[in-house]
């Protein structure tokens, strides 16, 4: 009996005796062992290895506030704006709740985009843990799919039309594209049918998928033991008195502390979101989202909330060729599909951008303008920059934004494309054999 | 009776077992899964929504449009007259996409007319600007309140878009194509929009 076998938890004063009863039926010591006070962590993590801890906060902040809204959201076209306003206006702390969630949205991708960024500079994704970069970029792929649903179900203007350029795109898929977008819209128009759906996948399908994610990023992050921002593997250097790494420190007390001010840090610039600019001047909720869906009338400016304008400033400037359309969709799917080909593109000896030559450096830099760019012409219209005069070769008469996003888009798709090339020829740097701070 | 042995495994029995019962189980968990993904497709109500609407055509009077209902949007059935049609041939230099090359519309509506029958224009009628809905300016000239050039055709009051009489967008418009024609098809003189012409 196993039960016999396992020794009497000791230490915890006048508990010891129903943590040995819990221990002995559940693996309860072992697993904070394992994940807690033994997971050693190496000592130098700086400002950048918040975002993780953060990302799961959110994560909790968006699961608690969206159950709460549930309890007064009623999904359906001839309901859903009015129980929103409901919400708002008369429903105690309604507002706080809600802008809480919509904040948290956001929140949520800054955090995200900065935890990947983390991940690209410090080769988190390099051998051994290519399977917790995966994993991430699954839950990435969940994020932007729960942030799409869950944009439609206050069945604004935004909501709507939003939903209707994004199904759209499915539509562009030659043969099976019409059908597919009824078959998701599950009527001609976006409908009733299509809120009551998004809501279920909203609330349900995809907050399970990422629950299910997240364990799995962390049980692979926890078998292989974190990066650091140099990039040295810590168990290479054991104390041989102790059996630890050398330049580890247990994840508990030292991390769980050290997180704790992140997230102080965090709350406060959070707090003052919600409670001082909440709309964030029509980034965080678009000021058309306060006008009902009116499927006759369109906005005058449609545009995706911020965290999807990068991609959607690829679409955009990506040009029909053969009468086609699709070569927008497939430049924006695979702009975030050759995320995972990442810790196979990278040939380099070193893992940490310390230890990086001038070639990655200089990708690396181009590749974050160009998303930032793109980001921001995403969120304005093509016009933004005015046009080329009209006796320019080539360009004459076009956009001079349409023309920068290709370019841009060139240099994002860049980083990743040649990056077997100037990881193998780059001057690196020689590497540590312990972490430096 | 004979004692059951038990360290005697027949392994090509065994594997076989394995994977034919691995292969039906993924069969019948396929299986299941259809009436789940067809739970998706349009409903019986949003079918009967979207169903096909028709008109007979040979109660118009010529110059008459009627608008009927079609997957919420409003779809647009004039009988033009031979002058009408005389004038469309001449609307070409004032028109941003004259032959209809970035329209939404079927491949057996073809040339100026965009329509089956020259004299039966059917088009949905939302601009294809913002999606508000153009007025009919049938007349020409100055007894339209268009100005005395006006050719005859559809003005939207949102934005002031412009389109003649077969829906194509004239220049200066903010409107980027000309109007959509929706798939439609004749069964005598009666007009089935929704359905596409036999042989498209």
């Amino acid at each position: 009996m196993a039960v016999l076998n396992k020794p009497p938890v000791t230490g915890a004063g006048r508990f010891n005796g129903i943590i040995t009863w819990v221990d002995q039926r559940f693996p309860l010591i072992s697993l904070y062992k394992s994940q807690m006070s033994e997971y050693y962590a190496a000592k130098n993590f700086n400002v950048w290895y918040y975002f993780g801890s953060l990302a799961l906060l959110v994560l909790v902040i968006q699961i608690v506030s969206g159950i709460f809204l549930t309890m007064n959201y009623k999904p359906g076209a001839e309901t859903a704006f009015a129980s929103v306003e409901y919400i708002m206006r008369d429903v105690p702390g309604g507002w706080l709740i809600r802008y809480i969630h919509s904040t948290g949205a956001s929140a949520f991708f800054i955090i995200v985009y900065l935890h990947m960024c983390r991940g690209i500079m410090y080769g988190s994704y390099r051998k051994p843990r290519e399977l917790t970069w995966i994993f991430g970029v699954l839950i990435y792929l969940c994020l932007m799919a729960e942030a799409f649903f869950g944009y439609l179900l206050p069945w604004g203007q935004m909501s709507f039309w939003g939903a209707q350029v994004i199904i759209n795109l499915f539509a562009t898929i030659p043969v099976i594209g019409e059908d597919l977008a009824v078959w998701i819209r599950g009527d001609y128009n976006v409908s009733d049918a299509t809120l009551n759906r998004f809501f279920a996948l909203h609330v349900i399908a995809i907050p399970m998928a990422l629950l299910g994610l997240v364990a799995a990023h962390l049980m692979a992050l926890h078998e292989t033991g974190s990066n650091n921002p140099d990039g040295v593997e810590i168990y290479e250097t054991m104390d041989p008195k102790t059996g630890t790494p050398k330049d580890g420190i247990p994840f508990h007390p030292y991390y769980t502390v050290k997180d704790l001010v992140g997230v102080a840090v965090f709350l406060i610039a959070f707090s003052a979101i919600v409670f001082f600019a909440p709309e964030l001047g029509g980034y965080f909720l678009e000021y058309n989202n306060f006008v009902p869906a009116d499927p006759l009338t369109t906005p005058a400016h449609i545009a995706p909330v911020w965290y999807f304008t990068p991609f959607y400033a690829m679409l955009r400037a990506i040009p029909s060729f053969f009468n086609m359309q699709v070569w927008g969709v497939i430049v924006m799917g695979a702009a975030v599909m050759i995320l995972f080909a990442l810790p196979w593109l990278d040939r380099g000896q070193v893992k940490s951008i310390r230890y990086r030559g001038p070639l990655y450096r200089g990708f690396f830099a181009a590749f974050i303008v160009s998303f930032l760019i793109l980001g921001y012409l995403g969120v304005v219209p093509t016009s933004v920059w005015g046009e080329f005069p009209k006796g320019v070769p080539i360009v004459g008469g076009d956009y001079v934004a349409t023309w920068a996003a290709r370019v841009l888009t060139t240099v994002y798709f860049a980083f990743f494309v040649l990056m077997p090339w100037y990881t193998a020829v780059d001057k690196e740097k020689p590497v540590p054999s312990r972490v430096t701070y | 009776m004979t004692a059951i042995v038990l360290d005697r495994v027949d392994d090509k029995k065994r594997r076989f077992l394995i994977v034919t019962t691995t292969a039906v189980s993924a069969a019948a968990a396929g299986a299941v899964a259809v009436p789940f993904l067809a739970s998706w497709f349009p409903s019986a109500k949003a079918l009967a929504a979207g169903a096909p609407v028709q008109l007979d055509v040979s109660r118009l009077e010529p110059g008459q449009q009627v608008t009927l209902e079609w997957r919420g949007k409003p779809v647009w059935v004039l009988r033009r007259t031979p002058e009408m049609l005389a004038q469309l041939e001449k609307n070409d230099a004032l028109l941003a996409d004259p032959a209809s090359k970035s329209a939404k519309q079927p491949d057996y509506v073809k040339g100026a007319a965009r329509s089956i029958k020259p004299e039966v224009f059917v088009a949905v009628g939302v601009c294809t600007h913002l999606g508000c809905s153009p007025t009919l300016k049938k007349e020409v000239g100055a007894a339209s309140d268009m100005g005395k050039d006006w050719p005859g055709g559809y003005y939207c009051p949102c934005h002031n878009s412009r389109f003649d009489l077969s829906g194509r967008v004239f220049n200066g418009s903010p409107a980027p194509t000309n109007l959509d024609v929706p798939p439609h098809r004749y069964a005598e003189n009666v007009v089935i929009v929704g359905e596409d012409a036999k042989g498209a």
